[in-house]
């Protein structure tokens, strides 16, 4: 027989048991619960208690715990978890250990760890205190080990109902005022009165005591030891008959103690002792979760000696077993996970490789099923494909979360791999002798537009797609339009699609439209990237271009949007059913705008941010000019990580921290969380990316409504003059029309103001690794990097923001700010970049990678459209004015344009181009 | 006059709606919230309804009458939140007590009232007591997951002033609803059997209601439905049920459930509906009532009642709809194994 019982025969089921007349029937089982119930029917052979969580009993959880190492001794929990632990009993019983603090220390984290804190909790110590602050940590039923007679009833009943205002459960030791009970008689008599105690006088329920009446060493050279595990097992047998719903259990090592150190027999002589005693009616033990051994495993001249000792049939068991001990050597024993899935068939290994984003063992699987298959391409469309369906249908179905997405197609990618060569050869031998070709279920092409470099969107949905059996033809970033069409007829594609962050990548979309309609393509267009939107598309994109245009929210809808273009039947009512809600989105914007006011640009200029000038007095930085910083400390940097935006690029949306814990997402957020930090980690101490900035601070003043100039102390540059914009729609009265040169002091002021700049990149070294990713492909792993570079990139921001308030320009030395603070942008002052609401117009950042000397100060080099490469890289003006803030331009009317376009020595067309997404008006 | 437990073996009980939902059908202005005795209060008072117990409370009073002679059963004090946790997002920790009295003082009035009308069908205040702004089984910080903005005992504390309130205004039962951290609700009952125990009177009945956040089937802190109701059945409540959160039409699995589960009475009252696009709940009475009725008619339910955005107009038609049905029947208790 074996000891572990399966979890679904003691958790509940919902069908309700009924009487002869039909009425439900409720049964008095002891019922436990964490995060899931625990229910003990008679039919639950025996529930394990893991027991390694205890400092008592296990030197490495000791230690752990002692130096403090609480997330790490986590991972022992979990362990006896995977293991088939149903109870998981924790112990803080240290000498050296602040007890109530470790308890409520490890119980509070045990409970953020959902695959842990799924079964009940047993709270373990001998110091009552401890057990009260463990129980004010659990949400679910737990186990209190334990309470006893050992200090008389007065105090026995006073615990009882502590614990029972609790709602736990209670183990109670077979003590007395005298001591413990070391007999048969003794265990039963002192459980019995311990029994009548709780249930008359206490009003305990009586399915929730659970007896231990104490399993001691045998085997120990003593004679009067002998007999201990005899009379343990009947003394079970007879409490379970005198009170019938009551439980017992024990910790079941203890009979062992004599053997320490020698594992094989200790582990024989438990699964003896756990036979005899589960037959005499013992229902929960405490063990160590992955080591019960089955009993009839047991290596039979083993079990015939642990049997004589544990039901001490002779007197020379003792020494016999010892004999024997010593001619066993423990067998080195691995904990293993849970591979019973590698006994699978070969399409069953596939399946769940790639449901489980498991690698280990893809290419030896692959092979075999190559060897299987008559085609190589029948590998593909036979056991991958339904794998992948599988894993579609789950991500479809909200089940599986994007980042588990990208590792399943990591597999595949892998497996594809192996296959190629073979592919590769069949199709020449098949061309050879049929002249044949081979076709897959569509093929899309994917690019980031020209002037852009930003892809881990578009890598997504490429990975996503090509999961769904499309296959990808991805052209990589700032590729230019007619490229993508002349791939695209080379290639055939069926669907082209576009991408980008940045805005200017809004008119290449436009301009990409336009060329499809003149170079008469039929191909669908597909929109996707952060600023791309479904009414940009629709008012300026579809117009352009007949055959289809389609904007997609997100990769997880790309998979639906091809799916209907690709798919003949459905194709022609799909994309008339997108022109209409186009047209409709087209006309309502174009007849909601005339609702909104604008001002003259001279009258919004006179609406500016009142500012008492005579009152402020501009900080004087502690230098002026340039200062360059190589190779900045990535450590520090990552202490600065805003971790939001790295889930929203994964598509998991909510508040960090909080979406760790979230109900839907939670634990793969939390996976991915662990997968960021060690990817992290080797980022910093193996130094893959090296992190540069520059920063300037200078004299600056207001001369103009909108410029400020900038005289840089270096007697060779000649005074700059930045250009702002200014919003133009009516305000509310006493609501300033916003523009940043209004946080500079005006030279009439004769104050001298000072204005900042600054360059950060996080990525340079980045393409070594995403090469080396991609040759394995590993999209997952590509995807990550790039997210992660994005966030030390926006880290480093943060980091030199503050050093610049605190130290190089000194106007709030006094900040003391949490990480959490400025995320918020607690802090005095802002950091706009041109290119961003306050200052969308891009061109301005010629002016302040020509001040920052950026280029060769950081490696940081701008696009045509003003994009900076590498990706992972920000810049902007520091402004310290304390009623400086973020706002969004807005709409501009043509007026300012004019007005800009001379600022700037341009056309109105030049103006127009670049202001393009600000413009209120139709060109 | 029949006790609480003989109505509840008669027929389908019923219980209120929302007190927001018709609070906000009287548009109150900061200076409505103040009345005259916080006009000069330091911290901004709209939004804060619990305060309208001291301030207005013959709008209270106007709402608990709507739903009376709409045919409640059980109507619940205005005191989700008159806690002194959840009070100090308004500096008013110290009118926590007072709070909760004004507020049974105000039910405990109109039930009176509505018996006394018709003493064949007796009428009951429920005090309520909600869950909280702060969590004791998840951290606010995710970079220290152990940490807990508040203990045990402080929450414990808390409730038991709560419901030293509740009783002393005179209500007949305690509900505690909309959990989704169980152990604050744990805390809840722990505090109930502390001021009993302290007080030396006899307990109340206890009614105590989950909330299943979604689709999961979980509360908030990650429960199934069976592990909350075996984390909370040593309250030895008179009813067990799920409110808030989801609305009738989700709620029915778990309702069923709890039916074949639950040793004492099975209580539900759902929001109207889920919320539309515009955050509005727009389930109509006649709608709702009949995805009640089929809850009765199945034999899931005991009690029921609405949540969110639910009217004096949906709680008659529920009333309406269950009042022929006979109620659940609790499962027989065995004492044997097998």
């Amino acid at each position: 027989m074996s000891v572990t019982t399966i979890d679904n025969t003691v958790t509940s089921g919902n069908a309700p048991e009924t009487d002869n007349q039909e009425h439900k029937v409720i049964r008095p089982f002891l019922r436990l619960s964490g995060l899931e119930p625990l229910v003990v029917r008679p039919e639950a052979n025996f529930i394990n208690i893991g027991e390694r969580t205890n400092v008592t009993g296990s030197k490495k959880f000791a230690r752990l715990i002692r130096e403090g190492h609480f997330e790490e001794a986590l991972s022992v929990a979990r362990q006896q978890v995977e293991s088939g632990a149903q109870v998981l009993d924790v112990n803080m019983d240290d000498a050296l250990l602040d007890g109530e603090k470790a308890m409520t220390n490890f119980l509070n984290l045990l409970a953020s760890e959902p695959d842990i804190s799924r079964i009940p909790i047993m709270i373990d110590s001998s110091k009552f205190s401890v057990i009260e602050a463990g129980l004010k940590c659990v949400q679910g039923k737990c186990i209190v080990n334990s309470i006893s007679l050992k200090e008389g009833e007065e105090k026995f009943i006073e615990q009882a109902l502590i614990c029972k205002a609790y709602g736990a459960a209670v183990v109670v030791m077979a003590f007395d005022e005298h001591g413990q009970a070391d007999t048969e008689e003794k265990r039963v008599t002192f459980s019995h009165r311990a029994y009548k105690v709780l249930t008359e006088k206490v009003g305990f329920p009586p399915q929730d005591i659970i007896f231990d009446p104490n399993i001691f060493a045998i085997a120990t050279g003593i004679e009067e030891h002998n007999n201990y595990a005899v009379e343990f097992i009947s003394a079970t047998r007879r409490i379970k008959e005198l009170m019938p719903l009551t439980k017992v259990s024990g910790g079941v090592s203890n009979v062992s103690f004599s053997f320490r150190g020698n594992e094989a027999v200790r582990e024989a002589m438990h699964a003896v002792f756990l036979y005899h005693a589960i037959k005499a009616g013992m229902d929960m033990g405490i063990v160590n979760a992955g080591a019960l051994q089955i009993y009839d495993d047991i290596e039979p001249q083993l079990r015939e000696l642990c049997e004589d000792a544990i039901l001490n049939r002779r007197d020379d068991a003792t020494e016999r077993l010892i004999t024997f001990a010593e001619t066993v050597k423990a067998k080195g024993k691995v904990i293993e996970k849970d591979e019973t899935w590698r006994q699978g068939t070969v399409e069953e290994r596939l399946s769940h490789s790639l449901v489980n984003g498991i690698t280990d063992y893809i290419e030896a699987d692959t092979e075999e099923a190559r060897v299987k298959y008559p085609r190589p391409l029948d590998v593909i469309e036979g056991p991958l494909m339904d794998g992948m369906n599988i894993v579609g249908d789950l991500f479809g179905s909200g089940k599986m979360f994007l980042p588990q997405v990208v590792k399943s197609a990591r597999v595949m990618k892998k497996s594809v791999a192996v296959l190629t060569p073979f592919i590769e050869e069949e199709k020449l031998r098949m061309q050879a002798e049929f002249g044949g070709e081979i076709k897959s279920a569509g093929k899309i092409l994917l690019a980031t537009v020209k002037g852009d470099v930003h892809d881990i969107g578009k890598n997504i949905v490429g990975v996503v797609l090509a999961c769904n059996g499309y296959e990808i033809i991805d052209m990589g970033v700032m590729v230019p339009a007619d490229k993508i069409l002349q791939t695209a007829k080379q290639e055939q594609v069926d669907i082209i699609g576009l991408s980008g962050l940045i805005t200017p990548s809004l008119d290449e979309m436009v301009h990409v439209a336009r060329e499809m309609k003149r170079q008469q393509f039929e191909v669908p267009l597909i929109i996707g990237g952060a600023t791309t939107s479904r009414t940009h598309t629709a008012v300026k994109i579809a117009p352009e271009y007949e055959h289809g245009v389609v904007h997609v929210l997100d990769a997880s809808r790309s998979v639906t949007v091809t799916g209907n273009l690709l798919n003949k039947a459905l194709k022609k009512n799909f994309l008339s059913d997108i022109h209409t809600e186009y047209n409709k989105l087209n006309e309502s914007f174009r007849n909601k705008r005339p609702v909104k006011q604008y001002l003259p640009v001279a009258e919004a200029q006179k609406n500016k941010t009142a500012i008492n000038w005579d009152k402020f007095n501009p900080v004087k930085p502690t230098f002026t000019g340039n200062r360059k910083f190589e190779d900045y400390d990535l450590g520090e940097i990552a202490k600065y990580i805003d971790w939001q935006p790295f889930f929203i690029s994964w598509e998991l949306h909510g508040k960090f921290p909080q979406i760790l814990t979230d109900e839907v997402v939670g634990e793969q957020a939390t996976h991915l969380y662990n997968d960021a930090q060690a990817m992290l980690k080797k980022i910093v101490e193996e130094k893959w990316l090296s992190a540069n900035a520059v920063i300037g601070l200078y004299p600056a003043n207001n001369i103009a409504a909108d410029t400020i100039r900038v005289t840089p102390d270096q007697t060779n540059i000649k005074p700059v003059d930045l250009e702002f914009l200014r919003q133009q729609i009516k305000k509310a009265p006493g609501q300033p029309n916003l523009s940043l040169a209004d946080f500079i002091a005006p030279a009439a002021t004769g104050k001298q103001d000072y204005i900042g700049g600054f360059a950060v990149t996080a990525g340079i070294g980045i393409e070594k690794w995403l090469e080396k990713f991609k040759a394995e492909h590993d999209d997952y792993s590509s995807i990550m990097l790039k997210a992660l570079a994005d966030r030390l990139a926006e880290a480093f921001t943060e980091l030199m923001h503050e050093r610049v308030r605190k130290e190089f320009w000194g106007y709030a030395s006094e900040e003391h700010l949490s990480n959490e603070e400025l995320i918020k942008e607690e802090y005095m002052g802002i950091r706009p970049a041109p290119g961003y609401p306050a200052c969308p117009e891009h061109t301005e950042k010629y002016k302040l990678f020509d001040l920052l000397d950026a280029t060769n100060n950081t490696g940081i080099t701008l696009t045509e459209s003003l994009a900076m490469y590498p990706a992972s890289s920000v810049s902007g003006w520091y402004f310290a004015n304390p009623e400086a803030k973020y706002f969004g331009l807005g709409k501009i009317e043509k007026d300012q344009v004019a007005d800009y376009a001379t600022r700037k020595g341009w056309t109105i067309e030049e103006a127009e181009k670049w202001l393009r997404p600000n413009l209120e008006y139709d060109m | 006059m029949k006790s609480l437990q003989d109505c509840a073996n008669e027929r389908v009980l019923i219980i209120d709606g929302a007190m927001g939902t018709m609070i906000q059908r009287y548009k109150l202005e900061e200076a409505d919230y103040r009345g005259t005795r916080f006009a000069d209060y330091h911290s901004d008072l709209k939004g804060n309804n619990d305060l309208l117990n001291l301030t207005q409370p013959h709008i209270i009073e106007a709402i608990h009458k709507e739903y009376l002679e709409a045919g409640a059963d059980i109507i619940e004090t205005n005191s989700f939140s008159c806690t002194s946790i959840a009070m100090a997002d308004y500096d008013m920790q110290e009118l926590a007590f007072e709070l909760n009295v004004a507020a049974a003082s105000i039910a405990k009035k109109a039930a009176t009232e509505y018996t006394a009308k018709n003493p064949d069908k007796p009428r009951f205040v429920a005090g309520a007591i909600g869950p909280l702004n702060k969590t004791l089984s998840l951290s606010p910080d995710v970079n220290n997951p152990g940490y807990r903005s508040v203990t045990f005992d402080e929450v414990v504390a808390a409730y038991e002033e709560q419901v030293k309130g509740l009783v002393e205004g005179g209500v007949d039962i305690l509900l505690i609803e909309t959990i989704f951290d169980t152990l604050n609700c744990k805390a809840a009952i722990f505090a109930i059997k502390k001021y009993f125990r302290g007080a030396g009177t006899p307990e109340l009945p206890v009614m105590i209601s989950g909330t299943i956040t979604d689709a999961s089937g979980r509360t908030l802190s990650g429960q199934t439905l069976e592990a909350f109701y075996i984390s909370v059945m040593h309250a030895d409540p008179f009813s067990i049920g799920l409110n808030c959160a989801l609305g009738g039409q989700q709620m029915r699995p778990y309702v069923e459930e709890l039916s074949n589960i639950a040793s004492c009475y099975v209580s539900c009252y759902p929001n109207a509906g889920l919320p539309n696009a515009f955050g509005e709940y727009d389930e109509q009475p006649e709608d709702t009532a009949c995805i009640i009725e089929d809850f009765a008619s199945s034999g899931f339910v005991n009690i029921v009642g609405g949540c969110c955005g639910t009217t004096p107009d949906h709680i008659r038609h529920i009333a309406e709809h269950v009042k022929n049905i006979k109620p659940r029947q609790k499962p027989v208790q065995v004492n044997t194994l097998a």
